[in-house]
């Protein structure tokens, strides 16, 4: 597992949250792996802990607040051990965020060239001439026209997709090694979705970079990922390359969720609902699989009690056996889904 | 920017036209009239009717109103039925002394309110935060006036520190210039102290929810995301943000700050336009009262027109290119 080119390297790490006096783990035990110059995809459905595993890679939770435990191995620093002013050397200069809503992420008081260079401030020596013209570099690399005078202006004068780039040209400021996109194309309609895609995967390769490009749009992750990590309720429930992912689908929810995308070939059928609702935090079962409820039909004896990854092929992995010899109740014959 | 602030001004125009006749009309319609009374008890109704005659009080009302404008725009808004002065001048004195007391109080009430508000919501939760939270509470229940007469109660009265009446002392009054200005700012010390500590409540609390929405906002973690230390994202991030609709608001302080001094000038026998307003209208001079209202309408419109002012200059979004 650990190779030269591996630089992330995430292990058995849970996230609690303290609702009402208690913690409540929201993503338990992830084990993951990200390298240069690749784009990692975490899909899931909303509540699955997507965003809560970029925040804590990002450090961004409120100690009062959460619990957090296992390891972050970045480039060799275990992120998890740093207090607030260790991780500051890392958040923005070696670790970019992108975030998931353009507009209230930006400060609306700061002008745009203001926002940019605050990053270099804090993690460059540049002159105050060097920080404006790279941010007018940056500006036009993240495919603005007119990087002079988009500097000049506000957040609210720039359209969602410009106030979307200059969130990105925020995270490769100082040309971090991991980039996390936490949902960077859901506020923008198809045709930004796609630029703004085609400017991620341009940075990558300029930067040798690594990508956590989390999503639940499948369509974004077909295009653009090279791995892909499926999250279900707080776990990951199969991993492995997008190929692997995408043309032999192992675990249930990979299969459902895939099944409930429209394709060419069902566009005149009723589009597969996944039954039911990912269970809330508190209403997490302790052991078992956690997606048994969603597919009543598997008898319990092919779930796990305690569901482990298996891998079923090179560096594809799946959690829980119930996989094996997996059927949606339709495809018996019954045509109703 | 100035087109904004010529257009917010030309608003004005109607706005103040129409208070002046509403403040007209409504000194007419109070009961009583300035001259029963106040010649002596037994005064001949046949003269009071002749005075009335002479005064133009039994023109239409529209007939009065045009006359009063008219002298209006000659500086002249006739003469006090109670004092036999012109109201211009015996405004102009009080005036002072109001305006004088209401700035020293907004000075206060900021420097009170906005470390208390930004203490408060950066330890949100925490004891400090409880302290200033029990205070602002109680303090808002409390009527104003109770406040005053406590405050004078215990500060001028039991310990003695402070004056509990007039805007200077006599012995003062004959002096030298310091001598004038130490006695007058002595004065105004316990009831702008007073006021201060009444004012700040709002913006405690508004400044404190601000800094709490703001330390949640996106825009903050987006800050750091950079890396950027927590005090500088209080210093560049939060204070800004938050203190955004508290600037905005200082405009319209003005307006509680003159609706105070009515209470506080009462309560300390202060020499400004609120005790001069209180005793008009227990004496019906209309002069004064219109005067006066009209005064405080066209404070409270300029207070209005100075938070647009100044929302327009702190916060890009409202400007109009």
């Amino acid at each position: 597992m650990e190779t030269a080119s591996n630089f992330l390297n995430i292990k058995d790490v849970s996230t609690a949250f303290k609702i009402n006096g208690q913690y409540y783990d929201a993503i338990s035990h992830i084990n993951l792996q990200v390298h240069h110059d690749e784009i990692l995809a975490i899909v899931g459905e909303s509540g699955c802990g997507k965003s809560t595993l970029a925040t804590t890679i990002m450090g961004l939770h409120d100690p009062a607040e959460t619990k957090i435990s296992g390891e972050i191995d970045f480039e060799g620093t275990d992120l998890l051990k740093l207090d607030d002013n260790g991780y500051n050397n890392f958040r923005g200069a070696k670790i970019g965020m992108i975030f998931q809503d353009p507009l209230s992420a930006l400060n609306p008081l700061k002008r745009v060239e203001d926002q940019i260079r605050e990053v270099m401030d804090y993690h460059t020596d540049l002159t105050t001439d060097e920080k404006h013209e790279h941010v007018l570099k940056l500006l036009d690399e993240v495919g603005i026209v007119n990087p002079k005078r988009t500097a000049h202006q506000f957040p609210h004068e720039l359209s969602g997709g410009m106030r979307q780039r200059v969130i990105i040209a925020i995270a490769i400021a100082c040309k971090p090694d991991l980039i996390i996109a936490d949902e960077p194309t859901t506020a923008l309609d198809v045709t930004i979705q796609a630029q703004i895609l085609d400017v991620l995967r341009d940075i990558q390769k300029e930067n040798h970079a690594g990508i956590i490009l989390i999503t639940h749009d499948l369509g974004v992750v077909a295009e653009t990922a090279d791995r892909v990590a499926v999250m279900y309720a707080g776990q990951i429930v199969e991993e492995g390359s997008a190929e692997q992912v995408f043309n032999t689908p192992e675990h249930p929810y990979t299969r459902s969720l895939l099944r409930s995308m429209p394709q060419r070939d069902n566009e005149n059928d009723d589009l597969y609902v996944i039954k039911g609702n990912v269970p809330s935090l508190q209403k997490m079962p302790s052991s078992g699989d956690r997606f048994a409820p969603r597919v009543p039909w598997v008898p319990a004896s092919a779930h796990e009690a305690n569901p482990v990854m298996h891998e079923v092929a090179p560096g594809h992995e799946v959690r829980c056996t119930c996989y094996k010899g997996f059927k949606f109740p339709d495809q018996k014959g019954s045509v109703t889904a | 920017m100035w087109k904004t602030i010529l257009r917010r001004f030309l608003i004005m125009i109607p706005e103040v036209i129409i208070l002046s006749i509403l403040v007209f009309l409504l000194a007419k319609a109070m009961p009583g009239d300035p001259f029963t009374g106040s010649i002596n008890p037994k005064a001949d109704p046949q003269q009071i009717h002749h005075l009335m005659k002479i005064n133009g009080l039994y023109d239409p009302w529209y007939q009065q109103y045009w006359n009063w404008v008219v002298h209006l725009f000659h500086g002249n808004l006739g003469n006090s039925y109670q004092y036999q002065e012109p109201v211009t001048r015996l405004i102009g004195g009080r005036a002072a002394n109001t305006l004088w007391l209401a700035f020293f109080t907004m000075i206060l009430t900021y420097a009170f309110a906005l470390p208390m508000g930004v203490f408060a919501g950066r330890h949100e939760g925490k004891l400090p935060d409880t302290i200033i939270r029990v205070y602002t509470y109680v303090t808002y229940c409390i009527p104003f006036f109770v406040i005053l007469v406590i405050g004078i109660w215990i500060f001028g009265y039991v310990f003695g520190w402070f004056p509990t009446t007039g805007s200077i002392s006599a012995e003062a009054s004959g002096g030298g210039w310091l001598q004038t200005i130490g006695s007058r700012f002595y004065h105004i010390l316990l009831p702008g102290i007073l006021g201060a500590l009444f004012g700040t409540v709002n913006i405690v609390q508004y400044l404190r929810s601000e800094v709490i929405d703001a330390k949640g906002s996106d825009y903050v973690r987006t800050a750091r995301s950079k890396g950027v230390p927590s005090k500088d994202i209080y210093r560049h991030h939060i204070f800004r943000n938050s203190l955004l609709p508290i600037a905005a608001f200082a405009g319209y302080s003005i307006t509680g700050l003159l609706n105070g001094s009515i209470f506080t000038e009462t309560v300390f026998s202060y020499p400004g336009m609120g005790l001069l307003f209180v005793n008009s209208i227990s004496y019906r001079d209309y002069t004064v009262i219109t005067a006066l209202v009209l005064i405080y309408g066209i404070l409270n419109l300029i207070g209005t027109l100075l938070s647009d002012i100044i929302l327009s200059i702190v916060d890009p979004r409202i400007r109009i290119e």
